[in-house]
């Protein structure tokens, strides 16, 4: 190729650079995680396949009925978002960070004609497309332990994405702020944990003291195990439209804010 | 191509860019030299619309910064100061990443890798992981990056900061040869015989203002006598003050050394014959002269 060749006009590229710009950030971290596909793959199966095998019928056998579940269907349904919050979070946190502070992935990024927003927007939506994957990789385990009852759990792959939406979010403000790593340990064992244990994941919060289910309905991850369960099962669901907003409004807030966030950070 | 008016950047109590301006017309080399601290990086960094000014008006590449920066950036071509190639991709895939944040497709892109690759030297290395790379290997592969959207204008922040003196001809003469290809160049360096090989003009700037601006050479002819003669040995001092202060224009002592600045080094080489405890450095002044009579011989950090 000629230098002649290579000078050729670039103007048209703002044209097509000028909308859905995250794509580039969401496509280059799909191009990093396809190099390692076949243990990512192992792990996003087999996973849940020890928990669910392990608990639901272990413990299950323990277990008497909840509401006229099994223990493994309600653990599985259970397990479907703790999965998807679990990924979207340390994708949003490790990941993210690794990107931000210790490869300087996302300043490179801003030097081409991308902003802030592209590259956090970008971050987000990859890191809830990997929680819609865990996702998936459960169902079919639930599928293959035909723990499954009802068509309508596939579903819960839409459902997913916005729980990893709004689990992503929250992940990259704490990204935003962290200065080492030593944060996400925290966020994780002080936050994530404590809400799984009172969000209906391994247990129905209908048992818990009643300020512990107020907290855990301003959470929310009680909406998406709320929602999961009934699409897993083929029940009814309760204020459907509630639990979905809740669960976009924590996805939309906390991406805007992250936006902000490093903004501050990285613009200074 | 780049007009910087007035610009000022504060952070906090410490104002780091104070009303600076400066103008660089399409096709030429401009550099930014001054100290560590001086404000060269943050004054890139609101040229580039990657930090929000506090006052002033900027214009690159024809278009207002930091209001339509993003534009601006599709024609600009950026070299930071720390190495931040993607280490998850090969040589070859971060070029092509890259570009696609310019929107290019993905054929587009490949279809400039290898004369990118060739450009820079890395040829045989189009598959090697980032983490294989020499340093000098890695600062030219963040090049080739830059040219990867045909850019009119590169930004370098200290491009060879780091560099064996192999890697920092091999780094030159590719500038050159961008310069030479019409490309517009701003760099900033604390190197002065980077400066004045590569520059068709340098602004010093220290404590956040410009204090001198110029083309290099006329700068040394302006500011400083045309040789330096550096001496240092025992018996320095008292030799410095019957001999060295009044035989030349202007000499100053800097720890160990006198640095005589002289029209006519004859006179004073005359009366360093027969002391050979003194060792003495016959040289033509340049810009680092000029640089250090301008922002003085403090350490800065």
């Amino acid at each position: 190729m000629t230098d002649a060749a290579l000078t050729k006009d670039v103007m048209g590229a703002p044209a097509r650079a000028t909308r859905w710009r995250f794509v580039y950030v969401v496509h280059r971290n799909y191009l990093v995680w396809r190099k390692l596909i076949g243990s990512a793959l192992v792990g996003h199966l087999a996973d849940p396949l020890i928990w669910l095998v392990g608990l639901g019928f272990g413990l299950g056998k323990l277990m008497p009925p909840i509401g006229g579940l099994r223990y493994i269907e309600f653990l599985a349904s259970g397990m479907l978002c703790y999965s998807a919050m679990n990924s979207a979070s340390f994708e949003g946190l490790w990941s993210a960070f690794t990107r931000l502070k210790m490869q300087r992935t996302w300043e490179s990024i801003l030097n081409a004609p991308m902003t802030v927003g592209d590259v956090v927007i970008g971050e987000w939506v990859w890191a809830a497309l990997k929680a819609t994957l865990s996702g998936a990789a459960i169902l079919l385990v639930m599928a293959l332990l035909d723990i499954v009852k009802s068509p309508l759990a596939v579903w819960t792959l839409p459902i997913l994405l916005l729980v990893g939406l709004a689990f992503a979010g929250l992940a990259l403000i704490v990204t935003a702020l962290a200065k080492t790593y030593d944060l996400f340990t925290y966020y994780f064992s002080l936050f994530l944990m404590p809400m799984t244990l009172i969000s209906g994941v391994f247990f129905p919060l209908e048992q818990l003291p009643r300020a512990a289910q107020i907290a855990a309905q301003l959470l929310p991850l009680v909406h998406a195990t709320t929602i999961a369960r009934g699409l897993v099962v083929g029940t009814p669901i309760d204020q459907l439209l509630l639990h979905l907003a809740v669960l976009a409004i924590y996805a939309g807030v906390t991406v805007a804010v992250a936006v902000k966030l490093v903004e501050r950070r990285l613009m200074h | 191509m780049l007009s910087v008016e007035h610009l000022r950047k504060r952070y906090g109590a410490l104002e780091v860019v104070r009303d600076i301006s400066f103008h660089v017309p399409a096709g030429q080399c401009f550099g930014l030299l001054g100290p560590n601290g001086a404000g060269k990086t943050t004054t890139m960094r609101c040229c580039l619309g990657l930090t929000q000014p506090d006052a002033g008006t900027i214009r690159l590449v024809g278009l207002p910064i930091p209001d339509r920066a993003r534009e601006a950036r599709v024609r600009v071509g950026v070299v930071p100061q720390f190495d931040n190639l993607d280490p998850d991709f090969t040589v070859t895939e971060n070029l092509i990443v890259f570009g696609r944040y310019f929107g290019l497709s993905r054929r587009e892109c490949e279809a400039r890798v290898g004369y990118l690759l060739d450009f820079a030297g890395l040829a045989d290395k189009a598959d090697a992981r980032i983490e294989a790379l020499s340093g000098g290997m890695k600062r030219r592969l963040t090049l080739a990056r830059a040219l990867i959207n045909d850019p009119q204008v590169l930004f370098m922040d200290e491009p060879t900061t780091g560099l064996d003196p192999q890697a920092r001809h091999l780094v030159w003469d590719r500038l050159k040869a961008l310069l030479t290809q019409g490309r517009t160049i701003v760099l900033t360096t604390h190197f002065m015989d980077e400066a004045q090989r590569l520059c068709d003009r340098v602004a010093i700037m220290d404590h956040g203002v410009l204090i001198a601006e110029e083309g290099p050479r006329r700068l040394i002819e302006r500011e400083i006598e045309p040789t330096v003669i550096e001496v240092y040995g025992e018996g320095l001092q008292e030799w410095f003050e019957t001999h060295g202060k009044m035989l030349s224009r202007r000499a100053e002592l800097a720890g160990d050394t006198a640095f005589c600045y002289c029209d006519d080094p004859e006179p004073l080489l005359r009366t360093l014959e027969g002391k050979p405890e003194l060792r003495a450095l016959r040289r033509a002044a340049n810009l680092e002269d000029v640089f250090l009579k301008l922002t003085g011989r403090d350490l800065r950090d």
